[in-house]
C-alpha cells in the first residue's frame, strides 16, 4: 500500500480497525529492496566497477512528508563534449518500483545538476549512479527517514 | 481531469553564455497505479513519463521520471544561452498525450 493520499485515506480510517490492519500489513512485500535496486543497476552496467564520489547528493535526512520529498543532486564534470556526465539514475530500495527517474544531460547542459521532488513509501536508501562520457560509473547513497510515507500509514 | 498546465520559469533576457536556472512545474495527479479506489480495484497507473528541454530545437536535458515522481511534478535543471532563441519544454504523458511550453530567451 502506498502513495495514498487524503480522501481514500479517509475512506480507509473510516473501515473496520480489522480491514485497515489486512491493509497495512499485506502489501509491504511488494516493497523493493537494496536487491532489486543491485540487479537494476547490474542490467545498466553489468559488472563495470563503480567508483563512489563526484555526485553530490541533497535529500533531507529525516522527510515528514513521504509523498513530497525534495531530491537535488549535482554531479562534478567540465561538462564539454569530451568529458561530460551522460545520465544519472536514481533508485529507491522501499519503494513499489525501484526505479525513482532517470537523466540524460548533453554538452549542451551546463551543469549536471537537477531538481525534483519524489514520493518515498518508508525510511530507505536512495541510491544514485551516474555515467560520464568515457563509461566511468559513480555511486552515491543517502538514507532518509520518512515519518509519514507516501502510502498514508 | 482538466488538461495539465504547464508552468515554467525562466527569463525573458540573458547575456550570451549565460548559465541560468529552470525551474518547471506541471499539474498532474502522476497517478502510481498503487492505489485503490473505494471498492478496493487498483487505479490504473498514468503519470508523466517523460521530460524534454531542447533549445532551437537541439535536445539539452531529458528526464524519465516512474510513478516515484510526486504529484503536479517539479524539474529544475540549467541551461546556457548561446545566443537568442528558443527554448521548448515537453511532458510526455502515458496516454501519449504531449504538453508543450515554448519560450523565447533574447540575449542582450
Amino acid at each position: 500500500m502506498t502513495f495514498i493520499t487524503g480522501a481514500t485515506r479517509r475512506a480507509f480510517l473510516a473501515t473496520a480497525g480489522g480491514g485497515l490492519a489486512a491493509l497495512v500489513v499485506a502489501p509491504t512485500s511488494a516493497l523493493a529492496d537494496a536487491k532489486m535496486v543491485a540487479d537494476e543497476i547490474a542490467k545498466l552496467y553489468g559488472s563495470k566497477s563503480i567508483k563512489e564520489g563526484r555526485i553530490k547528493l541533497d535529500l533531507p535526512s529525516i522527510a515528514e512528508n513521504g509523498l513530497v520529498v525534495p531530491l537535488s543532486f549535482e554531479v562534478e564534470s567540465p561538462m564539454t563534449e569530451a568529458d561530460h556526465v551522460k545520465s544519472v539514475h536514481f533508485f529507491a530500495e522501499g519503494n513499489p518500483n525501484p526505479q525513482v527517474a532517470a537523466f540524460t544531460f548533453t554538452p549542451f547542459a551546463p551543469k549536471a545538476a537537477a531538481s525534483i521532488r519524489i514520493r518515498l513509501a518508508k525510511t530507505q536508501n536512495i541510491v544514485a549512479i551516474a555515467e560520464m562520457s568515457n563509461g566511468d560509473v559513480y555511486k552515491a547513497t543517502k538514507e532518509v527517514k520518512v515519518t509519514i510515507g507516501g502510502c498514508g500509514g | 481531469m482538466a488538461t495539465p498546465k504547464p508552468r515554467v520559469r525562466i527569463p525573458s533576457t540573458a547575456k550570451a553564455g549565460e548559465v541560468i536556472e529552470v525551474k518547471t512545474l506541471i499539474s498532474h495527479e502522476m497517478e502510481s497505479g498503487q492505489r485503490k479506489d473505494s471498492s478496493g480495484k487498483p487505479i490504473p497507473r498514468k503519470i508523466i513519463k517523460q521530460f524534454i528541454a531542447s533549445f532551437n530545437g537541439k535536445e539539452i536535458f531529458r528526464a524519465d521520471w516512474y510513478p516515484a515522481i510526486s504529484a503536479n511534478p517539479y524539474q529544475s535543471f540549467f541551461v546556457r544561452v548561446p545566443e537568442t532563441g528558443t527554448f521548448t519544454f515537453q511532458w510526455v504523458d502515458d496516454d501519449g498525450s504531449v504538453y508543450k511550453s515554448e519560450h523565447q530567451v533574447t540575449v542582450g
